[in-house]
Order: structure tokens, then sequence, then C-alpha cells
């Protein structure tokens, strides 16, 4: 006999019958349960009959113990029989015997590998087919947009420019300054090597201009203001706010969309301008710290470098850039299910995606640039 | 007199799965009509497909002046209050209940202001205008709520649990105000809920959906329910009392 201070106790007897009567005594708490589990199946195994749990001596059991005490009993052949349960064992084993067999829940069974592929695929095809519908309602509220400006909320415009801007300028403006300053400085250690320091300031006009001001710009206003619009959609879905909205009469897409469409491609251009401006800058304090160039030598190099199409190029690429951040983010958030934890799912899934787009939408327009030689 | 909603033949679901089928009923001009049933057997799916928030599986829904239920651009042709509220959270009260006002109504902003005053007043929510939705409680939201819905003067209005949830007092003080909508401007109310008490004070009418028929059960007055239905899942509903002892 096995018995565990102060707990519980459990005998096997065999009887003449060939039956196997399992002696349950004293106290199982839940701290016990698994360890009371795995002795107690210790204690069936290859019992080559019937099986008895005998509960007399048992005088007070957890219900998630008692509960593994029957999915042990059930899974003998033939069935294990419950005998002698009293006091609040009796009262706890009546509750789980009465419980209504619908109100417990089937386990999850796992599910073929070709249904699960098949579900992926429908998933996809249905997530395809709603970006395909939401595009149409977007373009639709953009037409009507245009046909009455003065349905556009422009209070919310402005609110949006200000917290996706004005707000999030400082880190734009650290962020790129900082970037012109480490490609200066790497790209000063390779150049100086071939007298060829003052192309620095070329090289960091060039990439700041095209490429990474307008990329960067836009990297940190989808990580900002991208997650926001999705978690503030996905809120107002799950609250039903944009039910409501539809039993008023005001389309969503107009009244919730077409602010941070418009919010963003106003203000994501002049953002860029300014991480061109303080990319160069970045790079002009490389430039004079440690190259021992002129700051006046400095800015007439970069001006020579840079054509007007350069720094037009990123600006134009940034109206793309903040069409697809907005876009992306809101379809997220509109397309939000569940509770809070869709909300997050939501976001997440606004940022991962609108990163990719953005960092694809930049490699197609450097292949276009380059075929038609801008 | 000609039904404000008729109901033909609704099959209610998604996919291959079948909420409710054969779903048929009207709702009379001036009724205080109440959808009626135990949880999750699609009372407020039911709400939502009657409003047009969701498109059904088969079958007609007709409301009288309107056709088949629409929501799109436009002032909205009922007026509809969600289980929550669902008050604009950056929105004060008073902007909240002026959004349809300015949306359709035309009216200048002095005009708007004082509508909105009056409708606030109307679910006792004066004194509360610049009040944020975060800031009152869960019945003062469903009564703003109410109030947006009002803005625009529907004759019909569709409410989804009104008194879910609320201390029994604030519970009381919905339903009558909901009566004296219903009484005092002939508003014709569509209701979901599972509170008794407000069944038996509120409806003229009622239909009761059960899970397991996937559809309705019981129709008519509640009381006539209550007093004569034979039907188990009918007689456990108004008894208060597990389905096999009814």
């Amino acid at each position: 006999m096995d018995t565990h201070a102060d707990t519980y106790s459990l005998e096997r007897r065999t009887g003449e019958d060939d039956a196997t009567t399992i002696v349950v005594g004293g106290v199982v708490g839940l701290r016990e349960a698994v360890r009371f589990v795995s002795e107690l199946r210790a204690q069936v195994a290859g019992s080559p009959g019937r099986v008895v749990f005998d509960l007399a001596g048992l005088e007070e059991i957890d219900t998630a113990a008692l509960a593994l005490l029957l999915h042990e009993g059930r899974r003998l052949s033939p069935p294990a029989e419950l005998r002698g349960a009293r006091g609040r064992v009796a009262d706890v084993l009546t509750l789980y015997r009465e419980a209504p067999r619908g109100s417990l829940r089937e386990c999850p069974t796992g599910k073929p590998v070709f249904v699960q592929v098949g579900e992926v695929v429908e998933g996809l095809w249905e997530r395809w087919l709603r970006t395909l519908s939401y595009v149409g309602e977007c373009t639709a509220a953009v037409g009507a947009t245009l046909r009455r400006p003065q349905s556009v909320p422009w209070r919310d415009v402005v609110r949006i420019m200000e917290r996706a801007g004005a707000d999030g300028l400082p880190i734009v403006v650290l962020i790129s300054f900082l970037i012109g300053l480490i490609m200066a400085f790497q790209s000063a250690v390779q150049l100086q090597q071939f007298g060829a320091d003052v192309f620095v300031a070329d090289l960091v006009g060039l990439v700041v201009t095209r490429e990474l001001g307008p990329l960067m710009t836009a990297i940190v206003v989808a990580g900002r203001s991208g997650a926001a619009f999705s978690a503030e959609l996905g809120t107002m879905t799950v609250s039903e706010e944009v039910d409501a909205l539809h039993t008023i009469g005001l389309n969503p897409f107009r009244f919730l969309v077409v602010p941070r469409v418009l919010a963003l491609v106003l203000v994501l251009p002049l953002m860029t301008l300014i991480a061109d401006l303080t990319g160069v800058l970045g790079g002009l304090l490389t430039g004079v710290g440690i190259l021992d160039l002129t700051p006046r030598a400095y800015l007439i190099e970069t001006r020579l470098a840079l054509e007007p199409w350069d720094v037009f190029s990123g600006v134009f690429k940034s109206l793309f850039f903040a069409m697809a951040i907005a876009l992306i983010a809101c379809e997220r958030g509109l397309s939000t299910k569940g509770g809070a934890d869709g909300v997050g799912r939501a976001t997440t899934s606004a940022v991962v995606t609108t990163l990719f787009t953005l960092v694809a939408l930049d490699a197609v327009f450097t292949v276009i640039f380059h075929l038609y030689g801008i | 007199m000609a039904p404000v909603i008729t109901v033909e033949r609704l099959t209610i679901g998604w996919g291959d799965f079948v909420l409710m089928h054969d779903v048929s009923f009207e709702v009379d001009r001036g009724d205080v009509f109440v959808i009626l049933g135990g949880s999750g057997c699609g009372k407020s799916t039911l709400l939502r497909h009657l409003i047009g928030l969701e498109q059904p599986l088969g079958g007609t829904i007709e409301i009288a002046g309107v056709g088949a239920p629409r929501l799109g651009d436009g002032a909205p042709p009922y007026g509809v209050m969600f289980q929550s509220g669902a008050l604009f959270g950056s929105m004060t009260l008073s902007e909240n209940v002026a959004l349809p006002l300015r949306s359709w109504s035309g009216l200048d902003a002095e005009a708007i202001d004082a509508v909105v005053r009056d409708k606030l007043r109307l679910v006792g929510l004066d004194g509360f205008e610049n009040h944020l939705p975060a800031e009152i409680s869960g019945g003062m939201k469903k009564r703003a709520g109410i109030a947006r819905a009002l803005a625009l003067d529907p004759k019909l209005l569709f409410l989804d649990e009104p008194s879910a949830g609320l201390d029994p007092i604030s519970a009381v003080e919905l339903d009558e105000l909901v009566l004296s909508l219903n009484r005092n401007l002939g508003v014709t109310t569509v209701l979901v809920t599972h509170e008794l008490e407000s069944i038996f004070k509120i409806a003229s009418r009622c239909i009761m959906l059960d899970k397991e028929v996937r559809g309705i059960v019981a129709a008519g007055d509640p009381r006539t329910l209550r007093d004569t239905s034979t039907d188990p899942g009918v007689r456990a509903f108004f008894n208060r009392t597990p389905r096999g002892d009814a």
C-alpha cells in the first residue's frame, strides 16, 4: 500500500472473481492529481478482468482529480466500476454524472493534411476576394469623394495629419540623420583608400534622396501610424462601431479610410523631403568631422551630384508608399474578427504586410526608373 | 393594416452551415416586437439580417417603404442600437448624436445643437453632452445609443438586447423608455432580448427562436405563450426551468 503523508492512499486487492479492486483513501487535491493518476494507472496496469475503484475511504477529492480518475476508469475495458463514494466525494461524483453530455465539448481531432491544405487555399482565395472587394469599395469611395469633396471629414484629416506627421517627425528626423551619418562613415572608410573622399557627398545624397529617405520614412510611418490605424479600426470593428456607421448611412470607406489615405498622401512626401535634408546633414557631419571636408565643399558636391529628379523620384515614390500604408492598415483593421486577440493579430499582419509591400514597391520603382533611364 | 416588416421563409447561415431556416413572421405598425430565445439561438444574427448588415442564404425581408433592408450612403430608413451602444469612442455624446444630423438633416449647427440636447434629454442624459463614452456607465451608453438611433426621428427602431447586463433599476428605466417611445412617438420597435421581465412588460408580440429546431418554435403574445404553450423549450424558457423539467 502506498501512503502519501496526509494526502491519499492507494491499495490494490485482487478478489476471488479475478476482479481487481483499487481502494482509494484520504484526500486528493489538485497538487496531487497528476501523481495520483499516474500511480493509479500503474496499479491498474495488467489487471486481467474487471476493475473496481473503491472510494469508501476517500474523504475529499478535487474536481480535476476526479475527472482524471473517471477518465482512467473509462479507458479500461470493461470500464471500471465506482463504489462506495460518500459525503462530498459522492456530491462531486453526482455533479459529473449529471452533467449534460452536450455541455461537454468534444476534443478536437486532427484533420487530414489534405483537408488542412484545402482550408488554407480556401482561406487565401477568400482573402483575395475580400481584397478585390476592398479595392473596389475604396475606388468607389475615392470617386464619390472627388465628386463631393465636402463629404470628406476634413477635421479628421487634419487630426490624422498631425498625429502621423508632426508627432512622428522627430523619430523620422533622428533616424534619417543617423542613416546619413552611418552611410557616410562606412563609405568614407572605403573611398579614402582611393583618395575619393569628396564622393561621399555624392553617394549619401543619391542614396538618401532616391532610396533610403523615402523608404525609411515610410517604414517609420508604417510602424507608427499604420499600426495605429489598424488597431483603431480593428477596435471599432469588434465593438460594432463600424456597423453603427453603416446604420447611420455613412460609408466606412469614406468616413474612415479616405481621411487616412488623404492624410498620409499629404504628409508623407513632406516628411520624405525633411528626411532627405537631415540624411544629407548626417553625411555632412561625417564629411566635416572625419574627412576634413568643409561644409561648403560638401554641399557644393552634393548639389552637383543631385538632379531635381533624384529628389522628385523619392517624393513621387512616397505618394505610393503613403497609399500602401493607409490602405493595407485600414483593410486589416476593417477585416478584424474576434476581440482583443483579433485586434492584435490584425495590427501585426498590417505592419508585416506593409513592410513587405513597401520594399517590393521600392524595388519595382527602382527597376522602372532604371529601364527608363531616369 | 399592412405590416411594417414582412419576413418570408428566411434561411440564415454561412457556407454549408444553416443557423435557422424557414423563418417567417410579420411586424405590425406600432408593435413592440420581441425576438427572444436562449443564448446562441441566433437572435442578434436575425436582427443583423433585418437591418441589412448581413445577407440571408434564402428567403426575403421586406420593410414597408424601403423594400429589402439597405444600408449605404444616404439617410438611414430606421434607427439601430447595438448591444454595447457602439458609440464612437473619440466623440462626445453630443457629437455621437449629432453625427447623423450633421450628415443628413441639412440643419445648421445651432439647430443641430438644440436637437441633440433634446434627444439626450429624452433618454435622461441631459448634462452629459460633453462626456466621452468611456466616462459613462453601460446603461448610459445604451441610452446614448438610443438617442443616436432616434436622431433622425425614425418610425422603426431596432434594439439589440437593450437591458442586458444592466442593474434592475437601469433595466426597468430602459424598458420604460422603450414603451414611452412606442406610445408617445409611435415608434415601431423590434428588439432582441432574453430578459423575461422586459418581455412581459414591453412586448406586444414576440417570436421565440430555438437552437435545436433552428427556427421559430412559438409566436404570439408572450403571456399567452407562457400559459398555453405545450412546447417543452418554450415552457422551460418562460418558467425558468431546465428543459427536462418543463
